[in-house]
């Protein structure tokens, strides 16, 4: 089953590594990662996506918890959570494709972000599904470049991550 | 005001270190001449860095204390990694500090430069490395302070060489104490949890107690000991925790695992309930995993969360130091034991019985042949047993002799039994043992080792010379690499692929260039009087090279794949 945790860590030199070796070192997957500071600059917030029975899910959040630098955690998929994630996509807009491509983006609430006269850049933002759903909507050919940010998270409601709670 | 490398000599008196095990290079040059410039640290150079790891570990397994390395950077760095996976993997504390290029030559490929944070990573509790020297006093302290609390383990701290520039000076202040927002191991265990878990073992009806390094480590001997004879039921103890509970006791049924007892895997496999403490269900333990204690109920108690439902899904967990967690139960138990009715009492008694018919096998009988005056390994060991009274601390390297030594050596006391259990390190043993007698100078140290193993770490023997460590090697020579040739007779139709040692060389000789005594003995007449004479020379290193027979297996043996624990060869071609 598909999984978001999210972790509060340490914002040292190394802590990341640590983050990623685990997982490499277990033999856990990291289908998407995230990481940058919170508004406490001590502190960075990382998010990453991995797919794992239930079993697997606890081992990995208890090894998470052991590495030193990392203060806290949470499993967003446990409960009622937000996500979303960004596209930018550079599209081939010649002749007809253009309002094709126009049409398409409008109906996913998609921004186009730069013009030329033979590509859009297209802005998306949502969940993974939605950006993998415009992904299915377009036409493949005409994909010139993309770029995904990954999966960021947070808990609906007043539950919080935090290093004092 | 002080240079770095004064700053973290001072830090390491603070800490109460009194030894450091170590060799000098460039990297480290400023950090040895601060301690060359004081009196309270003393120092062993070794003769190689692996050799410091382990000494430093056999210090730390033996007396409780953080074993302390320093060593340069580059190779003297990777040199120490295989010591620090072994200490790893046992959750031993240490801490090394390693020498790194100078700050502004990181990353350039400098000389002797090599990503030690980087490569030591999978293999320690935590590292640092270090930017300023007024990091050092509070990173030494954080460094201390995670390898012994907790799941113990090793920590790297790296250190730039500028860092310790004597040019460079510094306030210094040792913190008193240390706290980290991200870091703060369990200091008791549930009280609802152990009292549920109470209340189990004492409806048991067959019982079974698994005891394993967490015991030894996180010194719950004591308790154990208490809550084991007060419910009266059997005890097995891990490779790891063997001296946990009394060897020579008669509720221990013996080590479990691979090799372990007739009757200790018996009563795993059928046991209804199972305490397992400080132990992690190891696949040497379990054998096939889906087939592993099928009627139990299982209480596990360990510091380490990650542990806990790892293999086997553990009924009540309880996350805790053991020795506090195991007081608790025992104030429980006491209580309620008093109550213990009289249909538990015969059910008790009657697994009891079915206990000792598993006895009755005798699985450690050694047979010899009629007039042989052939040595078998494992009467090596008894001798030794006899010769030392029970009593010595032992090292081990790995392999048979590594076996052996654990099945016919009972321990009676913790941290007496010293072997890389998780790891499996060949070359452990002597340098382990060397970090025992630098530990308890007036007590004797056995290393019962391998004519392969020896030879992984034999250069130790020059350091022993230079501080006259009384070590007794006694070498189980049997002219092969006798683990992995059994494993050939058994699984590959007796093909030898590269596990004869031709050519090996007179180790009496070779003793003696290093300016100790050696003995040889192949007849088992002579064996006592040779180990007497060994251990009558309490100041001297004795080096006694045992030619066994060669063709010996460790029994009994797990049948594998896919058998469960009452799965076990018994001898040569007969299994149950």
């Amino acid at each position: 089953m598909r999984r978001i945790i999210s972790v509060l860590m340490e914002n040292e030199a190394g802590a990341l590594s640590r983050v990623v070796g685990l997982f490499a070192q277990r033999n856990y997957n990291i289908e998407t990662l995230t990481v940058a500071p919170t508004e406490d600059k001590t502190l960075s917030r990382l998010t990453l996506t991995t797919t794992a029975t239930d079993q697997q899910i606890e081992q990995i959040t208890k090894q998470l918890n052991k590495l030193i630098e990392v203060v806290k955690l949470v499993d967003l998929t446990d409960g009622d959570h937000l996500e979303r994630e960004l596209m930018l996509i550079k599209l081939k807009a010649t002749g007809a494709q253009r309002a094709e491509i126009k049409r398409t983006a409008d109906i996913f609430r998609a921004q186009v972000v730069d013009v030329t006269q033979g590509a859009y850049t297209i802005q998306l933002t949502g969940t993974s599904d939605k950006l993998d759903a415009f992904l299915r909507a377009i036409q493949e050919s005409t994909v010139l470049e993309m770029v995904r940010s990954g999966v960021s998270g947070l808990s609906r409601g007043e539950k919080v991550l935090s290093s004092k709670s | 005001m002080l240079s770095g490398g004064d700053i973290l000599i001072r830090s390491l008196q603070e800490e109460g270190v009194e030894i450091i095990f170590g060799y000098p290079g460039g990297a480290v040059l400023h950090i040895y001449d601060a301690l060359f410039r004081q009196n309270q640290i003393k120092h062993i150079l070794v003769r190689h860095e692996q050799a410091a790891t382990h000494m430093a570990d056999g210090y730390a397994r033996a007396t409780g204390r953080a074993g302390v390395v320093f060593v340069t950077s580059g190779p003297g760095s990777t040199n120490a990694i295989t010591g620090i996976a072994t200490a790893y993997m046992d959750s031993i504390p240490m801490v090394v500090v390693s020498g790194q290029a100078q700050t502004h030559l990181i990353g350039t490929d400098s000389f002797q430069e090599t990503d030690m944070v980087g490569i030591s990573r999978p293999i320690v509790k935590h590292s640092f490395l270090l930017k300023s020297a007024e990091e050092i006093a509070e990173v030494i302290k954080k460094a201390f302070y995670i390898a012994t609390s907790g799941r113990q383990g090793p920590v790297v701290v790296d250190i730039p060489k500028d860092i310790t520039s004597p040019t460079e000076l510094f306030p210094f202040e040792y913190p008193e104490s240390i706290s980290m927002r991200s870091y703060s191991p369990a200091t008791k265990g549930h009280s609802g949890q152990i009292k549920k878990a109470t209340a189990m073992l004492l409806e048991a009806e067959r019982p079974m107690i698994y005891t394993g390094g967490g015991v030894v480590q996180g010194n719950g001997s004591e308790e154990l000991i208490k809550l084991t004879r007060t419910l009266g039921y059997p005890i097995t103890n891990t490779l790891m925790g063997l001296g946990g509970y009394p060897g020579t006791d008669k509720q221990f049924l013996g080590m479990l695992g691979m090799h372990g007892t007739f009757e200790a895997n018996n009563a795993m496999h059928h046991c209804d309930l199972l305490l397992a403490v400080g132990a992690r269900f190891d696949d040497r333990v379990t054998n096939t995993i889906s087939k592993f204690c099928p009627y139990a109920k299982i209480i596990h108690v360990d510091i380490d969360p990650a542990s806990i439902s790892k293999n086997v899904v553990a009924h009540i967990p309880i996350v805790g130091p053991v020795d506090v967690v195991l007081k608790e139960m025992n104030r429980f138990a006491e209580e309620g034991i008093t109550k213990r009715t009289d249909r538990q009492a015969r059910l008790l008694s009657e697994w009891w019985d079915q206990i000792d018919g598993w006895r009755r096998q005798d699985c450690l009988r050694v047979t010899t042949d009629e007039g042989s005056k052939v040595i078998k390994p494992q009467q090596v060991i008894q001798a030794v047993y006899k010769a030392t009274a029970g009593d010595a601390y032992v090292t081990s390297d790995v392999g048979q002799h590594q076996m052996f030594a654990a099945l016919y050596y009972p321990f009676t006391e913790p941290r007496k039994w010293i072997n890389s259990g998780g790891l499996g390190t060949m070359g452990f043993g002597l340098p382990a043992a060397m970090g025992v007698q630098v530990a308890f100078p007036d007590e004797t140290v056995v290393c019962i080792t391998g004519d392969g193993s020896i030879q992984m770490n034999i250069q130790e023997l020059s350091t022993c010379a230079q501080y006259d460590l009384p070590v007794k090697i006694i070498n189980v020579n049997n002219r092969a690499l006798g683990m992995v040739k059994q494993w050939q007779d058994m699984q590959y139709e007796g093909r030898h692929s590269h596990t004869y040692m031709d050519s090996l060389p007179d180790f009496v000789k070779l003793v003696e260039a290093y300016g100790h005594v050696g003995f040889a003995v192949d007849n088992i007449d002579e064996l006592d009087a040779v180990l007497a004479e060994t251990f009558s020379l309490t100041d001297k290193l004795v080096f006694v090279d045992v030619n066994v027979d060669p063709d010996e297996h460790v029994y009994p043996m797990f049948v594998a794949p896919n058998g469960s624990m009452r799965d076990m060869w018994l001898k040569k071609g007969v299994r149950t």
